[in-house]
């Protein structure tokens, strides 16, 4: 849990106040639309279909209760009483007015919360895994170099009109929770051969209209030289990105025109003359850093408390609800608790104002204050001691965030889509829902076991389709909305782009094609553990195609 | 348009000489790139500054040779959107130690003003008489920098080191 | 559906001119008079290229009142009422196709 200082708070008051002077000048018409539009995106205010929309950073995924419960308060006093959590750890208000923005705005810096990068062309939410320092598998909390590059890319003077918008993300497990491959830059630590910790930059990952998978440009970056690095690829990035096009600006098709070869050597040239002075990170600002984290005092406890035990034995739910949403924490007798915002019909990702108070009064009782937000639009309450897992579980699931899908073909990433977004070919939710009621049975979902469907209502891919192991990309055929569908997508480590499996499907069929891809992989299976992803890769995409098609 | 320096709008003593213009001997000059580049030797020669206006699409290391006789150098934002000038100004003033005037042109607004002036701008030409009017208050607007840039500013990861923990008094509140 | 703001005006039925009010971003329409209103029905409807691209100019430039104009199509049934003319209109104007969350009941 990062705290905030002095010069954090008076940073996002100063942008309140200008951001409220810049919403006068608008309104008064000192601003035309024209020269207020990018710079209200920087503060994350979009215009979309019925309303503008408010999107805050959560960086890095962590939230505090008290933070949780502003954005209770904002829900209901600025919006309609809910928020939806995005693929980039952020959350999104959908009904909120420019003339109360100033406001809302003023409410949420008091508790630490800003919208400023969330849009724009600047570098945005730097994500992170929502498991970070607390996962077994990592080897040192990845968001003390979130918060450093945060700070340092934050209102940057050099890097805050790029050709287009730049994402980073950082992980330190073994396995990439923070789909590190497929951003701008994607930061993986890691021990080298010496057993020094260091970063292996990848750059040039992206989704959207042109999706790569990125390039590793550096495999072993010293902690000591992240932001002269950085800085280096910025600089190449802001001169060199294409501004003619904005379907062709971002990083990754700069690195793919060049080569990963030349940007490097573009990137070893702008970092030369840099890399020993003012950004050369010693060892006292790092520090300084990791200092205003705050990590629990944990309690001494053991693994397997009985009252875990028995819980499970005698009660069904709860034992299925254990086996799924909870995971091993690195401290013993501690548990990290899935909270799944995709309950049946509901639309993915999304929270009331009642139930973000509750989650908030839970963090406060059960998780040291804190909680996490997942980019598959999961919440997470990251330290549970294992023996009040019965307890807390009752809590959950009376305010119905304990269905126990998580990872599952329920547990579906889905952006806005046409219902609220202006970008959009097709809408998602509803997509999403249905699917939600057709795989309602969580005996089958446990059967089919691990299994990720993405949707995304247009070619921006907000939803991550193209690394969904069922991908569903809304395309507009005649005036009606129909669905391209890609399998084998993933996100990881071992990232890569789905295949497309044939024709675009209408809106109406697009639910009995993903039963119809269930059901080949059901039977094209060659044993019940062989989860979907790897009997797409076994096979490939003719028998799931061959089913599909046969009838249509 | 209004010139700003120093804080205030002054008036513009440099003529801005167009491609074909015949360029006067004993008054500041701004000069297009290329005519600059073609005619270096012979402007070198001039006893009044000469300035250059160097587009946003070239590498500054083109410029790097001649910046010992240059009084001036011009960037240009084609729209405020178009951030690349701000990398070529620092490259200038950080890399190349040009001390000379280095002027932001084109089109930005007030919103501008503070990122321009850490880049390393000491002159402005505004567009909105209105934004120009504000220039020194729009400056002022923050006054915590997280990041070294080329105003010598301390960023607030160096300036936590040296004062005392300034957030202590607020060392027990959760945000 | 195409994002409107990147259409070239070419109007082969009846539309109006759509953008969202300045201070709150509901959607509204523009009028005859040069005003704009929530109401679709007391949008101006205009059949013509020249008049659409003439009620477009004159949204456009009341970039105060209202912003991101785009021409939209309608539809005019039996009674002469006017409807949206395509899914992305109706969900405009109705709403999201979906119940929100934080409605009881839900």
């Amino acid at each position: 849990m990062y705290l905030y200082d002095d010069f954090d708070r008076t940073l996002v008051a100063e942008r309140v106040a200008e951001f409220r002077d810049q919403v006068r000048r608008r309104l008064s018409g000192e601003l035309s639309e024209d020269e207020f539009k990018l710079l209200r995106l920087m503060n994350g205010v979009y215009l979309q279909l019925h309303a503008y929309m408010l999107r805050i950073a959560i960086p890095y995924g962590t939230l505090s209760s008290r933070q949780l419960r502003t954005l209770a308060h904002v829900a209901r006093r600025y919006d309609r009483n809910y928020g939806h959590f995005t693929t980039r750890q952020n959350i999104q208000f959908n009904w909120i007015k420019l003339e109360e923005l100033p406001d809302a705005m003023a409410d949420l810096a008091r508790a630490g919360l800003h919208g400023m990068q969330t849009s724009g062309n600047c570098v945005r939410n730097i994500t992170t895994d929502q498991w970070a320092a607390v996962a077994p598998d990592e080897i040192e909390d990845p968001r003390i170099w979130a918060e450093i590059l945060r700070q340092h890319l934050t209102l940057h003077p050099e890097f805050s009109f790029l050709p287009r918008k730049f994402k980073i993300a950082v992980t330190a497990a073994a396995h990439d929770r923070a789909a590190v491959r497929v951003h701008d830059i994607g930061l993986r630590l890691h021990r080298n051969g010496a057993g020094e910790v260091g970063f292996e930059v990848v750059v040039g990952g992206g989704l959207g209209r042109t999706p790569f998978v990125g390039k590793t440009i550096k495999p072993f970056l010293p902690k000591r030289d992240l932001l002269s690095y950085v800085e280096a690829i910025l600089r190449v990035y802001n001169q060199f990105g294409r501004r003619d096009n904005i379907y062709k600006a971002r990083i990754k098709i700069l690195v793919h025109d060049l080569g990963a070869e030349a940007f490097a050597k573009e990137v070893e040239a702008e970092w030369q003359p840099i890399r020993d002075g003012a950004l050369a990170l010693d060892p006292a600002v790092i520090a300084e850093v990791a200092a205003r984290f705050r990590y629990p005092d944990y309690a001494e406890l053991d693994d397997s408390p009985p009252e875990l035990a028995q819980a499970r034995a005698t009660d069904r739910r709860f034992a299925n609800w254990l086996g799924n949403s909870v995971a091993n924490h690195k401290v013993a007798g501690y548990a990290i608790v899935t909270l799944s915002l995709k309950p049946e019909g509901g639309p993915p990702g999304d929270a009331t104002a009642e139930q973000m108070d509750a989650i908030a009064d839970l963090a406060d009782r059960y998780s040291f204050g804190e909680i996490r937000v997942g980019h598959e639009q999961n919440l997470a309450l990251p330290h549970v001691e294992q023996r009040e897992l019965p307890a807390l579980w009752r809590a959950l699931d009376r305010i119905g965030v304990a269905t126990p899908n998580v990872g599952l073909v329920s547990d579906i990433i889905s952006c806005p889509g046409l219902d609220y977004c202006s970008l959009a070919n097709t809408r998602s939710i509803p997509v999403a829902q249905e699917l939600t009621r057709r795989f309602r049975d969580l005996d089958l979902a446990r059967e089919l076991g691990r299994l990720h469907i993405n949707i995304s209502g247009c070619i921006n891919a907000c939803g991550h389709h193209h690394v969904g192991h069922i991908g569903l990309l809304g395309v507009e055929k005649n005036g009606e909305e129909y669905f391209q569908v890609t399998i084998g997508g993933r996100a990881d480590e071992n990232a890569e782009l789905g295949t497309l499996i044939g024709p675009a499907v209408p809106y109406a069929e697009v639910a009995d094609v993903v039963e119809d891809i269930v059901a080949a992989y059901l039977e094209l299976r060659d044993r019940p553990n062989e989860i979907f992803l790897d009997t797409v890769k076994r096979v490939g995409v003719e028998p799931f195609k061959e089913r599909v098609y046969a009838a249509r | 348009m209004r010139l700003v320096r120093g804080g205030r709008v002054v008036a513009d003593r440099y003529l801005r000489v167009l491609d074909e213009a015949p360029i006067p001997d004993s008054v500041p000059v701004i000069i297009p790139a290329a005519r600059f580049l073609a005619d270096a030797a012979e402007l070198a020669r001039r006893e009044a500054p000469t300035g250059v206006l160097w587009p946003n699409n070239r590498r500054i290391s083109e410029l790097v040779p001649y910046l010992d006789r240059l009084a001036l150098v011009a960037l240009v934002f084609p729209s405020f959107k178009d951030g690349r000038a701000y990398s070529q100004a620092r490259q200038l003033r950080e890399q190349h130690g040009f001390r000379g005037e280095l002027r932001a042109a084109g089109n930005i607004l007030r919103d501008q003003f503070l990122f321009l002036v850490r880049a390393g701008f000491d002159s402005f030409e505004v567009v909105k008489d209105a934004d120009a009017a504000v220039f020194a208050e729009a400056v002022r607007r923050y006054s915590v920098f997280y990041q070294p840039a080329g105003d010598r500013r301390t960023p607030a990861l160096r300036a936590r080191l040296q004062h005392a923990r300034p957030g202590v008094a607020d060392a027990h509140e959760r945000v | 559906m195409t994002s409107p703001l990147e259409q070239k005006l070419r109007i082969t039925g009846p539309v109006v001119v759509t953008a969202n009010r300045l201070g709150d971003g509901a959607v509204v329409y523009r009028t005859l008079d040069g005003h704009w209103t929530t109401h679709l029905a007391q949008a101006a409807v205009v059949t013509t290229t020249p008049a659409a691209s003439e009620l477009l100019a004159g949204a456009v430039a009341d970039d105060l009142g209202a912003v991101g104009a785009y021409v939209a199509p309608v539809r005019l049934d039996k009674d002469g009422g006017v409807q949206p003319g395509n899914l992305r209109e109706a969900i405009r104007h109705r709403g999201p196709t979906i119940d929100l969350p934080g409605i009881p009941g839900f």
